[in-house]
């Protein structure tokens, strides 16, 4: 008697307690794939290895700036031996002159992601200046 | 199996120093094959130990002024609140307040510009003349020592510069200016910029801006977009360096600067 009452409760138990889970099949996101343009793929390399860079490009940047800005270096030769004018957004050797689209590479990842920079406000990418 | 302690305390030894040992070899292997990236300027910048302005109120006409203030808009995307806002990109954007204009180099009465000189039988010429005026890098800046978080800065070069990543908007550099050389962005300035100019970021709502000397341009090893259009008018140096245009120029002529009472040693030079 008890008996079936419990076993009843434990089934609904689980099913509420798995709901999340069941709830979520088949409708989670892949993976974002951001695109490289035509000149990264032609540049073959990025500023550091591309699992650093993709661990990394938020202090990297923050170095960026803090040379730029502060210590007047502009100019940056990575350990893989290219040399970069160090920019966010301006210039061809920039982050945005080489990952020519935004919306295709680096919003990818941070709406996947949900991190929303708020550098746009003042540095420009392309797209929007020929707008 | 029997061990003796002896044959134990042997045996914990060695492993104990295998342990200790690893992050040494570790240290060992790595340091080869990782070199540390390197940061430096351009070959082609310009240098100077102290930078500083010579403005030749001679050859400033109202046509040159002009263009000057141009230039400086142009090359670091200063909004213009003449400008009429385009309404499909920036749908209703409220009307100006004229007040709150930004302004790195600008024209000013020379009244305003020199009060402590003011006099009521100054030539006539003077009350004329377009003055240019724009942040003077002093030497003992009273905006830098009033940022709380280092935002204003002066650089080894003697440029007094921002750091707009880090003004938080507080405007205690406003106060601290004597020379009302910095301007505060109440509204998001990009609506006013008639064209955006893709080589120098834009400000946002909320932070102060001012003259950066062109940091950006004399890294390239060009002369400051003032100095470039203004025929003769403007000439940027090395104060410090006896042997330089500016320094030439304050020799052979008798040059004022702004306020000069105040100790906060203006590095922009007037002569008259
Ligand atoms: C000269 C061209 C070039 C420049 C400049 C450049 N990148 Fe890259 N970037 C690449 C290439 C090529 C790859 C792909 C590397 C690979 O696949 O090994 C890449 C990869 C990346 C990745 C990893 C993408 C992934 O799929 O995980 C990130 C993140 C990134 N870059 C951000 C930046 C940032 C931020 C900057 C500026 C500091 C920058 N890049 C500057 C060419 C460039
Ligand atoms: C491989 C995916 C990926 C790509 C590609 C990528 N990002 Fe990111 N980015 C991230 C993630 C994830 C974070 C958040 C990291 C965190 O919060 O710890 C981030 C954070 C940042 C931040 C710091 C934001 C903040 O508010 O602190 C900046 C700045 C940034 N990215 C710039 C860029 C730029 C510029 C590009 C394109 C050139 C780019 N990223 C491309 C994944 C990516
Ligand atoms: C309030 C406006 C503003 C914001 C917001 C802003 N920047 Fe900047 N940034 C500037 C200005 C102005 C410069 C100076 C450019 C120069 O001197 O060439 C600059 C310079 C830089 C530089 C070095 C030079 C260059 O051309 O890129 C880097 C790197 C940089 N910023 C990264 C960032 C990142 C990353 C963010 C977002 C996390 C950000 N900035 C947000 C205004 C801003």
């Amino acid at each position: 008697m008890s008996k079936n009452a419990i076993m009843a409760g434990l089934v609904v138990f689980v099913a509420m307690a798995l709901l999340p889970f069941w709830y979520n099949i088949g409708g989670s996101s892949a993976a974002p794939e951001p695109e490289l343009s035509e000149k990264a793929k032609a540049a073959q390399k990025c500023v550091l290895d591309k699992y650093d860079m993709r661990a990394n490009h938020m202090s990297l940047l923050d170095e960026w700036r803090d040379s730029v800005v502060r210590d007047a270096d502009r100019l940056y030769e990575s350990t893989n031996g290219k040399t970069f004018q160090m920019s966010l957004s301006t210039g061809e050797e920039s982050c945005l002159g080489c990952h020519t689209d935004k919306e295709k590479f680096c919003d990818k990842c941070h709406t996947y992601a949900s991190v929303d920079p708020y550098c746009w406000e003042c540095h420009t990418t392309p797209k929007e200046i020929n707008q | 199996m029997k061990k003796s302690r002896r044959s134990f305390l042997k045996a914990a030894g060695v492993t104990a120093l295998g342990i200790g040992a690893a992050p040494a070899i570790k240290a060992v292997a790595s340091s080869g094959s990782v070199a540390a990236p390197v940061k430096t300027k351009k070959a082609e910048a310009l240098n100077a130990k102290r930078w500083g302005m010579v403005i030749d109120t001679n050859k400033l006409t109202d046509e040159v002024a002009e263009n000057i203030v141009h230039a400086c808009k142009k090359a670091h995307n200063v909004p213009d609140f003449d400008h009429e806002p385009d309404a499909e990109k920036y749908p209703d954007t409220q009307p100006v307040n004229k007040t709150q204009e930004i302004k790195w180099i600008w024209e000013e009465h020379f009244e305003h510009a020199f009060p402590d000189k003011e006099d009521e039988f100054l030539a006539e010429k003077f009350r004329h003349l377009p003055f240019l005026v724009t942040c003077n890098h002093c030497k003992n800046a009273p905006c830098v020592q009033a940022c709380p978080t280092q935002a204003t800065f002066k650089r080894e070069d003697g440029i007094v510069l921002m750091d707009f990543h880090r003004c938080i908007g507080c405007r205690f550099c406003m106060a601290a200016c004597p020379f009302g050389s910095r301007s505060f962005n109440f509204r998001d300035p990009r609506p006013f910029i008639e064209e955006i100019n893709p080589d120098f970021p834009t400000r946002s709502k909320g932070v102060v801006e001012k003259c950066n000397l062109c940091a950006e341009r004399l890294a390239k090893g060009q002369q400051p977009a003032c100095a470039e259009v203004s025929e003769g008018a403007i000439t940027v140096g090395d104060l410090e360096d006896p042997a330089s245009k500016v320094r030439e120029l304050l020799a052979e002529n008798y040059a004022i600067r702004r306020k000069q009472e105040l100790g906060t040693e203006p590095s922009v030079y007037y002569i008259m």
